[in-house]
């Protein structure tokens, strides 16, 4: 008994020194007892006028809720081959300390969340890291699909300097996106940290070019509106944003995460032949085509002409067919086939003691029974009826993306859900 | 009570969900009888809960047309520490198994069988990852889970999506889903959510010796597998299904707007509904064709 109480308070004590470690990143001391002074906000007022803390579990499923009622509409095209270029403004704007430890810190941080996330939600797609810098804009990535590369090419270019020219970064990207395949969507995502640009030239007509190219280009402001990135972003079909803070800088980035709905004039669809490798036994030694060297283990073999490759994607050296992984482009799928939201059970369906409703979460088990054996608050899939608690609701519909009840009936025959019920 | 329990949820103390294909079209072919394949499975249960006091056994069975949770030691109260039966474990879970076949037997009945032997594997992974993520919630300290599938139907096809769904879920949540086949051909489906999650993919050889090789692989919590020698992968089947035939592909068509496979070309894609030009024999030749006639 004793020492379980002791090995509690160990993982207590390991678990506080997590989350110390987990904000030191920007929060100095000061900063958040500064962050603590908001504990009002989690009260609030009832109708007797008394305080109250906020019952954080059922807003949190109301929040949800509302979030999944938005995200459900009509089965939208996607334009999920994406290429995007990051222009990162690393003028000396970027050094202001408005963002706590400085904005280039704070985009570099949310920076390298968001390509994890991207690369996620976009299995296809590419990204390229730009920095304006001196006025001259740099190519800091050439495109490419691996988020640990982007990454540390990043964090070892952190420093900024003098004037940023928004002319300079969108030559630079005009000059590569031309290049990409039609069926790619053009992408150029700007953080601008300063409050002018210094062109070369007439910026107008660079606008011009990058809409007639059909880059839609996007830009979240650390500092405060400006009439030409408001321009930029009208002409070519982009959002512009100015962040308020770091959590809001954040959540702007990410709504850039998602595809965004393919809009026919901007991506031509085509069927695109692939192969689908299988991998090699660990341990077995062959000659890979790419590097031409003998090679332990691992590597994949080209399904038309048998050749052997060290990674995917990739092209066949061989025979030029389109290599790739297919959990790779599984990890989408879930977009193309949305699982329709769960109905809340109401009320007076619970309390009619004439029904036999299910006694425990069909997912997880977890009792749906509330003191008294009453049947508690539980919502339902409108195919097949199996009911389930509100924590395995959330946890189905944003991450597991299957239904448990649905999946464990044959789909052929959907009319045995109907009967069973 | 909770510190008791605190205690003694080290890091060694596992939560195995196994998963048991109960279905009668693969067992009725099986060369090994299904009973004979419970005895072993019953055994290697024992060993599991015997080697650490509060290692927990839930079984999830996959049948033909349902799947359902058949025994779960957490809740088999008057059994365990003080009178330690072995029987009971035994007893409870047949009886709720026997239940459950009988029930999906009726199932097949009313479907009039249309032939397909595969079992519903994407149901009960999903309703394991559902127990799983109802363990993590119950907070900081709980056993280490990990789903085993003990499968001999061959691959449904038809579940591909959401068993890629269920083997991403279980990757994000850093769940490794061992599996352990006993059918003919090896389970492309179960390779990769081995491959993907981490755990270890076994397909025996002799089938006689189930129980030992069971113990010797799956049995060992997560902590003590770095020190084992596991068995090595011998390749991964990446092949996908195609969305118009519900096929097994190793080459084929992908819209490029939404990454929909097709096993022949298309007109039309039938997921997102854009027209596609002609077939283009890959994706350099289609970009540079498609370069020259925009721009002239
Ligand atoms: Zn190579
Ligand atoms: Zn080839
Ligand atoms: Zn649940
Ligand atoms: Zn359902
Ligand atoms: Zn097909
Ligand atoms: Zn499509």
């Amino acid at each position: 008994m004793n020492n379980g109480e002791k090995r509690r308070l160990n993982g207590e004590q390991e678990e506080d020194d997590d989350e110390d470690e987990g904000n030191d990143g920007g929060l100095e001391a000061w900063e958040r007892t500064y962050a603590d002074e908001r504990s009002w906000e989690s009260l609030q007022e009832d109708e007797s006028g008394l305080l109250r803390p906020i019952d954080s579990k059922t807003l949190f499923h109301a929040q949800y809720r509302r979030r999944l009622r938005t995200a459900t509409t009509a089965r939208i095209q996607k334009g999920l081959i994406r290429y995007l270029f990051i222009v990162i403004d690393l003028s000396k704007a970027a050094s202001e300390m408005d963002f706590r430890p400085s904005r280039m810190a704070v985009v570099a941080k949310h920076v390298e969340a968001f390509i994890r996330e991207f690369f996620d939600q976009n299995p296809l797609s590419q990204v390229s890291l730009v920095t304006i810098k001196d006025g001259v804009s740099h190519c800091l990535t050439d495109l490419g699909g691996s988020p640990e590369s982007h990454v540390k090419a990043l964090m070892g270019k952190l420093e900024c300097s003098g004037d940023s020219s928004l002319q300079n970064a969108l030559d630079l990207v005009h000059g590569h996106l031309n290049q990409i395949p039609s069926y790619g969507v053009r992408e150029v995502l700007i953080l601008y940290s300063s409050l002018s640009t210094c062109d070369p030239g007439d910026i107008m007509e660079t606008i011009q070019q990058c809409k007639k190219s059909k880059i839609r280009c996007s830009v979240i402001g650390l500092s405060a509106e400006i009439f030409i990135c408001k321009h930029l972003c009208q002409e070519t079909g982009g959002s512009y944003s100015v962040a308020l803070d770091e959590s809001h800088f954040k959540e702007l980035i990410l709504e850039h995460a998602p595809p965004p709905p393919a809009i026919a004039e901007f991506a031509i669809s085509n069927l695109i032949k692939m192969g689908f490798p299988q991998r090699a036994a660990e341990g077995s030694v062959a000659i890979c085509s790419c590097h031409k060297e003998a090679k332990v283990g691992g590597g994949y073999t080209c399904p038309r002409c048998k050749a052997r490759v060290c990674e995917l994607p990739t092209e066949c050296c061989i025979c030029g067919l389109t290599l790739i992984s297919s959990p790779h482009l599984a990890r989408s799928y879930h977009h193309l086939f949305p699982i329709v939201p769960f109905d809340e059970v109401s009320v007076s369906l619970l309390n009619d003691p004439h029904l036999k409703l299910p006694k425990a979460c069909f997912g997880c088990q977890q009792s749906l029974l509330i003191s008294g054996n009453k049947p508690g608050l539980r919502v339902c899939c409108p195919k097949c009826k199996q009911h389930f608690c509100l924590d395995c609701d959330i946890y189905i519909h944003e991450s597991l993306h299957n239904c448990p009840g649905c999946e464990s009936a044959r789909h052929s025959k959907p009319e045995i859900s109907n009967t069973e019920v | 009570m909770a510190s008791v329990a605190s205690k003694l949820y080290a890091d060694d103390v596992s939560l195995v969900m196994v998963l048991l294909d109960t279905n009668p079209l693969f067992w009725s072919s099986s060369s090994l009888p299904f009973s004979n394949f419970l005895s072993h499975v019953l055994s290697f249960l024992n060993s599991i809960l015997l080697l650490n006091q509060f290692n927990q056994v839930v079984v999830i069975a996959s049948g033909y047309n349902s799947c359902d949770y058949i025994y779960d030691s957490s809740l088999a109260t008057n059994q365990g520490s003080d009178s330690g039966k072995m029987p009971a474990l035994c007893s409870n879970l047949l009886q709720k198994l026997e239940e459950f076949v009988i029930r999906d037997e009726q199932l097949r009945k009313e479907v009039s069988g249309d032939g397909l032997p595969s079992s519903m594997l994407s149901g009960s992974l999903s309703m394991a990852l559902c127990y799983i993520q109802k363990v993590f919630r119950s907070g900081p300290l709980h056993p280490q889970p990990r789903i085993l599938c003990l499968q001999g139907s061959p691959d449904g096809p038809e579940q591909y999506v959401a068993i890629m769904n269920a083997i991403f879920s279980a990757q994000r949540s850093m769940v490794p889903i061992d599996s352990c086949y006993i059918g003919s051909n090896n389970s492309a489906f179960l390779q990769q959510a081995s491959y993907i999650t981490g755990g270890v993919y076994l397909k025996p050889q002799q089938l006689e010796g189930l129980f030992q090789y069971l113990s010797t692989v799956f049995a060992t919590d997560l902590q003590s597998r770095s020190f084992l020698q596991l068995p090595k992968s011998v390749g991964v089947d990446f092949r996908a299904s195609c969305f118009c035939h519900k096929k097994t592909i190793d080459m084929g068509y992908v819209c490029s707007v939404c990454l929909s496979i097709f096993c022949k070309h298309h007109k039309k894609c039938s997921t997102c509904g854009s027209v596609f030009g002609q077939a283009q024999s890959d994706a350099s030749t289609a970009s540079n064709r498609k370069r020259k006639t925009s721009e002239t």
